[in-house]
C-alpha cells in the first residue's frame, strides 16, 4: 500500500464537509441575490452552482468507493505544470504582476460579485489541491494553518480598503459627499461600542480555545546546538527577514534593513506632506504613498512570508506546492561576487591581492582595489541617485519637502528598492555580493 | 557643618543608596558572565589515527559532540590532507549537513553550500567554513584543537597547524 496516498477515506470525508460549507455559503449568497432582485438568469446560475456543490459534498461524505477510484482530484498535468513553473523568479514576477493587476483593475475587483467569484475559485482551488499528498503536508502542518487563514484575511482587508477607496474616489469625482461624511451617525460608546467589543472578545477567545484543542503544538525534538532541523524556518512573521538573508549578509538583512524598516515606518508621518486622505478612505488622492506602502507590504512582506512558508523546503531549496520535499533535490545555485565577475570574467586577470609581506596599508589598498567597482556602484546608488531623482522623477516632491525631508524619503525608497534589486541580480547574473570584503565582515 | 548637613540630606542619601544598589546589581549581573562550572566538551581532543579517515570522505561522527567534521581529501590545492572544519555556517551560524551524494555541505537555514574543501560556492555564505587546529600528537593519534581557527580568506589555511598532510 502506498504510504503517501493522495486520497484516503478521511481526506475525502473532510473535503466533503468543506464542499458542504462552500455550498452553504453559496446558498446564502443566492438568497442575497434573490433579495436584491437581480436577473432571473443570474439567480438560477447561483442556485445551480450551489446545488452542484451540495451534491459534490454529499458524494464525498457518503461515498464508499475506493479512494484510488475517486475522480474529483487535481489533474496530474496541472500539478506537474505548476511544479515546473515554481521558481523564485516566476513567483516574484507573478506576485508583482498580481500587485499591478489589483491596482489597475480595482474598480472591477471591488464589485461584490467579482469578489465572491474569486473567493469561490480560491476555496475550490484549495479543495482540489488538498487531494494531493504533498500539498496537504505543507498546508496542513499546524505551523502553517494560520498562514492559510492569513492569506484569506489579508485578501479580504485589502479588498475592503479598495472597496471603500474606490467608492470615495467615485464620490469625489462626482462631487458628492464622502461616505464617511454622509454616514456619520454617531453612536454611543456605552452600550454600542462596548457590546461590540465584548462580542469580539468572546468570539476570539472561543476561536483560540478551539484552535488550542484541535491543533496540537508542533513540538520537535529536544533542542541541540549541533542539529539544525532541515528546513530550519523562522517563526512565520520573520520569514520575510529569513528570505532577505538569502540575498544579503547577516548584518545587512538582520540589522541594517530591519532597523531601517522600523525607523522608516516611524518617520512616515513626518515625511508625508499630502494632507488629503485624512480620516477617510481614498486611493486617487494618495496614489504614491498607497502604492509604495502596499508594494512594501504585499509583494515584499506578505509575499515573502508565503514564499518562506509554503515554497521553501529542505536545504532552503525552492519547491512547488505539489512537489515532494526531497532532501537531495539538486539545484544549481552557484554564485559569484561582483569583483570576480569584473576581474576574472571581464578583465581576464586574477583578483588583486597584496604580495606576501606587504604592509597593512598595501593590504587595505589591495582589498579596496579588488572591490572598487562594487564600492563605486554602491556610492552612486546612495549618493548620486537622490539628487538625480530630485531633479527628475521626484522634482515635485523635492520642492514640497525641502532638502532634509527629501533626503530621508529618498534614502528610504532606495533601501526598500535594494531588496528586489538584489534578488533580481542574484537570479539574472548569479551575483552573490556587490561588495564582498569577508576580511572585514563587510558584504553588501 | 553645612557640608555634613547637605551630605545627610534625604535627597543625597536616597540617590547615594540608589546608586549603590544599582552598582551592586550590575556587578552581580556581570558575575553571571563567569559561571562556576562550564559544561563544555574539551577544546582539545584526540580523534584516532589518520588511517581511520579514508581519502575522499567526510567523517560526521564528531559533529554532535565536538562540532567538527574531519575531512580527508586531495581536492584542496592537490595535496593529500586531513583537516577539521568547524560545523558552523559562516552566514548565520546554523549547522550545515554533509550530503555525500552531492559532495557538499548544505545549510538548511538559507541554502548556503560549501565544497568538500570548505569553500563556499552557493547561497549567501560570504566566506569558507573555518578550519580548526589539527596535529599529529606524540602517540600517533590526530589531535584537534578547537581553540585556534584558520580562515581561508585571511590566507591562514597555508599554516601547517591547520591541516595534517598524509604522506605515502
Amino acid at each position: 500500500m502506498d504510504p503517501h496516498p493522495d486520497l484516503t477515506p478521511e481526506v475525502i470525508r473532510g473535503l466533503g464537509w468543506l464542499y458542504l460549507l462552500l455550498a452553504a455559503m453559496n446558498a446564502l449568497w443566492t438568497w442575497r441575490e434573490v433579495k436584491r432582485h437581480v436577473s432571473a438568469g443570474s439567480i438560477a446560475g447561483w442556485a445551480v452552482f450551489t446545488t452542484l456543490l451540495f451534491l459534490v459534498g454529499v458524494a464525498h461524505v457518503t461515498g464508499g468507493a475506493e479512494p484510488e477510484q475517486f475522480l474529483i482530484r487535481m489533474p496530474e498535468w496541472f500539478k506537474s505544470r505548476v511544479d515546473q513553473l515554481a521558481k523564485p523568479t516566476t513567483y516574484f514576477t507573478g506576485s508583482l504582476l498580481l500587485f499591478v493587476a489589483v491596482i489597475w483593475l480595482r474598480e472591477w475587483l471591488v464589485k461584490p460579485t467579482v469578489a465572491w467569484v474569486l473567493l469561490n475559485l480560491a476555496v475550490l482551488f484549495m479543495c482540489l489541491s488538498l487531494t494531493d499528498y504533498d500539498f496537504r503536508q505543507i498546508v496542513g502542518k499546524p505551523d502553517n494553518v494560520p498562514i492559510v487563514s492569513m492569506l484569506f484575511i489579508v485578501g479580504f482587508f485589502t479588498w475592503l480598503y479598495f472597496r471603500r477607496a474606490v467608492d470615495n474616489d467615485q464620490r469625489i469625482a462626482a462631487g458628492r459627499p464622502l461616505f464617511e461624511q454622509e454616514d456619520n451617525d454617531k453612536i454611543l460608546v456605552w452600550p454600542d461600542l462596548v457590546y461590540t467589543e465584548m462580542i469580539c472578545m468572546i468570539a476570539l477567545t472561543a476561536i483560540l480555545v478551539v484552535w488550542g484543542v484541535v491543533l496540537q503544538a508542533p513540538l520537535e525534538d529536544p533542542a541541540s546546538a549541533v542539529r539544525t532541523p532541515n528546513p530550519s524556518k523562522a517563526p512565520w512573521y520573520f520569514l520575510g527577514l529569513q528570505e532577505m538573508l538569502v540575498y544579503y549578509d547577516p548584518w545587512m538583512a538582520g540589522v541594517v534593513l530591519p532597523s531601517i524598516i522600523l525607523v522608516g515606518l516611524m518617520a512616515l508621518p513626518y515625511i508625508d506632506f499630502n494632507k488629503k486622505g485624512n480620516g477617510y478612505y481614498t486611493f486617487n488622492e494618495r496614489k504614491f504613498s498607497i502604492i509604495t506602502f502596499l508594494f512594501g507590504f504585499i509583494p515584499l512582506w506578505i509575499g515573502l512570508i508565503i514564499l518562506g512558508t509554503f515554497l521553501r523546503g529542505p536545504n532552503w531549496n525552492f519547491f512547488g506546492i505539489y512537489e515532494f520535499w526531497d532532501v537531495h533535490k539538486l539545484e544549481n545555485l552557484n554564485n559569484v561576487n561582483l569583483s570576480e565577475l569584473v576581474w576574472v570574467d571581464t578583465l581576464k586577470q586574477p583578483l588583486p591581492v597584496a604580495s606576501a609581506g606587504a604592509s597593512e596599508w598595501q593590504k587595505i589598498l589591495a582589498i579596496l582595489l579588488r572591490e572598487s567597482v562594487g564600492l563605486v556602484l554602491v556610492a552612486v546608488y546612495l549618493f548620486v541617485l537622490p539628487p538625480l531623482m530630485a531633479m527628475t522623477i521626484f522634482r515635485r516632491f523635492f520642492v514640497r519637502m525641502g532638502f532634509l525631508r527629501y533626503m530621508v524619503f529618498a534614502n528610504l525608497v532606495l533601501f526598500m528598492a535594494c531588496l528586489p534589486i538584489k534578488m533580481v541580480l542574484r537570479w539574472a547574473f548569479r551575483l552573490k555580493y556587490i561588495v564582498a570584503i569577508p576580511e572585514w565582515f563587510f558584504n553588501i | 557643618m553645612v557640608l555634613v548637613a547637605l551630605l545627610l540630606s534625604p535627597f543625597v542619601l536616597a540617590w547615594t543608596l540608589l546608586a549603590g544598589t544599582s552598582v551592586i546589581a550590575l556587578l552581580a549581573t556581570a558575575r553571571f558572565m563567569m559561571p562556576n562550572v562550564l559544561i563544555e566538551p574539551p577544546r582539545k581532543f584526540k580523534i584516532g589515527p589518520a588511517s581511520d579517515y579514508d581519502l575522499g570522505t567526510v567523517a560526521t561522527k564528531l559533529v554532535a559532540q565536538f562540532g567538527v567534521w574531519i575531512v580527508h581529501t586531495d581536492q584542496y590545492r592537490g595535496k593529500n590532507l586531513i583537516y577539521a572544519l568547524a560545523s558552523v555556517c559562516t552566514h548565520l551560524g546554523c549547522t550545515p549537513s554533509w550530503l555525500a551524494g552531492e559532495q557538499k555541505f548544505k545549510c538548511p537555514c538559507h541554502g548556503s553550500g560549501f565544497y568538500i574543501t570548505g569553500i563556499n560556492f552557493e547561497g549567501p555564505a560570504p566566506r569558507p567554513l573555518e578550519r580548526v587546529g589539527i596535529r599529529l600528537s606524540e602517540d600517533g593519534m590526530l589531535e584537534v584543537d578547537k581553540s585556534i581557527k584558520f580562515q581561508e580568506e585571511m590566507g591562514q589555511w597555508i599554516d601547517p597547524a591547520s591541516y595534517y598532510e598524509v604522506v605515502g
